[in-house]
């Protein structure tokens, strides 16, 4: 009887002493993802707050200081250079110095007096499209505040007629880190598997050993397997350690529970490294294995939802965000940490990882079958 | 050995085509066991091929092979266990130590803990890797490289080791010593398959093929071989003339009547003389222009000459079938 898996122990165990012989790389692999967090995690948050704002107040009077006061506690605006004439107010724009303009005209104070429209002047500069939408929708809204307050004050109405409660779930405060790092622990994790797998092999086609293990009695999956259980071991422990980091050093808390994202990252994990073996399959040098590593990351950071939403994106990418390995995993991810979504919520992106996982590991083992037959 | 054994290889009328090209074209061998077979061509002309067909790695385009009494074309996962292989660069693990190593194949070949400690105390007192057995393969010399990478094709007492280009860019004295080690072990009954360029190495094999792009063109032991018609055609000898102006005396002796070829070999010319012509003229002839001469003396082929007519013949031959 032929065991399918002839030569796994054996195969693992060889691995696993590459990989403490090779302490540094594997160090490397788990800092450097490390560092990344901490550099997005920190650096950036997609909240568009304090637009330097330059102001152009010909009035002067209590009227326009209160206009003024309610743009600066908006928390939007950063009232940063007041200038006293258009040319100055234009120039600062120009010179990207400022990216919203705003004019007081000297008559605004006198026409509320005498119940007439005053005008108010707010330049933009478009060239940061987000800003700029954030800018046109915070100053229209004061307009409107301010309009109706005066207009209920004339009628002795206390009420609005309609009242919009808006109410943020899962992540009231907007805070960057909780939207960015469980797409990262994604992107991050699919890095290092990947790389990792993929240059093992490579590794050893370079050496040769490749050629002279087929001529054992080893079996493709005993091999296959052999190799990726290391690393699968690995990835899982850069994830435990990613999301400690996220939970405790970036408080993002985490709603649904750790057991199932950790049941769930497996075939996540498993799809990166038969995605590793089946470039290594490919590749015949490190430097190749990495040029096409690269590759397979931009998808998932582009299509899969991790900054830009999908739900945007052309009909065409859109299409292309499914077969996309990390899509799936972002919605497990954000899944159970933002919102608390259960097994029922995501059992199928696991089935659709699982499917992915062993279709590219069956077309990985069979490449390698054809190679030795070619070769 | 008083029972007949079966041989250890049988390659009948072996096939292999890649798409439209045949790389090798109805080769048959067999090698007995015990012998250590040398299997020489030029690069690209089959050898790994055949390898790759008796080892069950190529699936066979035609033919019959039979390894160790096992069918190839059946059973290539058995093949698989009961042979051993060396590759041309060694396959170790640079990262990992001598005994690593060796653990890694033995677990490989499925031995147990028990089984594979004898076998490892067997093969360091055969080949003396004692001294080096906690360094990383990639300290070792070239020579060392290769007693280990034999070390790690032998560990589960294959009957049969096929060494493709076993002696391959290592010095003199590691290639004589693993040669005196072949010896040894063939002397305990393996059998060895050997590809190799180096003429020296193939005198000393007990049989030899010669592969001529995807041809069997020479099968036979090296005295049998050496003793061929085409070789040696009828009422005709060898000479091996030595002289401090080979290339003069060359060119000379090639306008001599009844020498039929001739070829530089070093600080001499080797030449085929019709018998007509004996030593004595030859000498006289070759006085004549005043070419020193130190010796003259009747050779028995090599077995370079012997490829080198076998393939000539073997041309002439194709060019007939064209035509």
């Amino acid at each position: 009887m032929i065991n399918p898996f002839r030569g796994f122990t054996a195969v693992f165990y060889k691995e696993a002493l590459h990989v403490r012989r090779d302490f540094g790389t594997l160090f490397f692999s788990l800092i450097i993802p490390l560092l990344q967090m901490f550099l997005l995690g920190f650096g950036i948050d997609t909240n568009i707050r304090q637009i330097n704002t330059v102001v152009y107040n010909a009035d002067g009077r209590r009227e326009s200081r209160e206009l003024l006061d309610r743009l600066r506690n908006s928390d939007t605006f950063n009232l940063v250079r007041f200038v006293n004439t258009d040319h100055d107010l234009t120039d600062a724009i120009i010179s990207g110095k400022c990216r919203v303009g705003i004019k007081i005209p000297v008559d605004y104070s006198d026409k509320l007096l005498h119940q007439m429209s005053a005008q108010v002047l707010v330049l933009i500069d478009g060239s940061d499209s987000s800003v700029a939408g954030q800018a046109i929708n915070v100053t229209t809204a004061i307009g409107l505040d301010e309009s109706l307050r005066r207009v209920l004050a004339k009628t002795g109405d206390t009420t609005f007629a309609v009242d919009m409660r808006p109410k943020i779930l899962f992540n009231p405060d907007s805070r960057s880190p909780n939207f960015f790092l469980p797409g990262l622990t994604a992107i991050l994790l699919l890095n290092v598997t990947t790389f990792l797998t993929a240059f093992s092999i490579v590794r050893e086609k370079e050496r040769g050993t490749l050629e002279q293990l087929f001529v054992t009695p080893v079996r493709p999956m005993g091999l296959l397997l052999g190799k990726l259980l290391p690393y699968l071991m690995i990835g899982f422990f850069e994830l435990c350690m990613i999301l400690t980091f996220m939970r405790f050093i970036f408080s993002v808390p985490i709603h649904g529970s750790v057991l199932l994202l950790a049941l769930l990252s497996l075939p996540y994990i498993f799809v990166s490294l038969s995605l590793g073996i089946l470039i290594s399959s490919k590749a015949n040098s490190q430097a190749e294995a990495m040029q096409l590593a690269f590759l397979t990351i931009l998808p998932s950071i582009f299509f899969s939802g991790y900054i830009f939403p999908r739900e945007t994106m052309p009909r065409f990418f859109y299409v292309l965000s499914y077969f996309v390995p990390a899509t799936y995993f972002i919605d497990i991810t954000r899944g159970i940490i933002l919102r608390g979504a259960g097994w029922v919520h995501l059992w199928i992106d696991a089935v659709a990882l699982f499917f992915m996982g062993t279709m590219l590991l069956v077309i990985a083992a069979r490449r390698f079958q054809n190679k030795v037959i070619m070769a | 050995m008083t029972e007949p054994e079966k041989p250890a290889i049988i390659a009948q009328n072996l096939v292999r085509r890649f798409g439209s090209f045949t790389a090798v074209g109805d080769v048959s061998f067999g090698v007995e066991k015990g012998e250590i077979f040398g299997f020489l061509g030029p690069n690209g002309s089959g050898k790994t091929t055949v390898i790759k067909m008796l080892t069950g790695l190529l699936p066979l385009s035609g033919g019959d092979a039979s390894v160790l009494g096992i069918d190839v074309r059946k059973d290539p996962e058995t093949v698989r266990e009961n042979i051993g292989y060396m590759s041309q660069n060694f396959s170790l693990y640079s990262d990992l130590t001598v005994t690593e190593n060796l653990t890694f194949y033995g677990r490989i070949y499925g031995l147990s803990s028990d089984r594979l400690g004898k076998r490892m105390d067997d093969i360091v007192q055969l080949n003396g890797l004692g001294p080096y057995m906690n360094r990383l393969a990639a300290q070792l010399s070239g020579g060392w490289k290769q007693r280990l990478a034999l070390g790690c094709a032998m560990l589960h007492e294959p009957k049969l080791i096929f060494l493709d280009e076993p002696t391959a860019g290592i010095d003199p004295v590691a290639r004589r010593q693993l040669w005196d080690l072949l010896f040894e072990l063939s002397a305990h009954g393996i059998t060895f398959f050997v590809t190799t360029h180096y003429m020296d190495e193939a005198e000393r094999c007990s049989h030899v093929a010669y592969i001529y792009y995807g041809k069997l063109i020479a099968d036979g032991t090296p005295d049998s071989l050496r003793e061929l018609p085409d070789v040696q055609p009828p009422g005709t000898y060898r000479v091996e003339i030595t002289t401090p102006e080979v290339t003069r005396a060359l060119r000379f002796a090639r306008t001599i009547p009844g020498i039929r070829s001739a070829t530089i070999f070093g600080q001499s010319v080797h030449a085929l003389i019709n018998d007509d012509l004996d030593l004595d003229h030859l000498r006289a002839e070759l006085l004549k222009p005043g070419i020193v001469i130190a010796e003259i003396r009747p050779l028995a082929p090599s077995l370079e000459d012997v490829f080198v007519e076998l393939t000539y013949k073997h041309q002439a031959q194709a060019e007939a079938t064209r035509d």
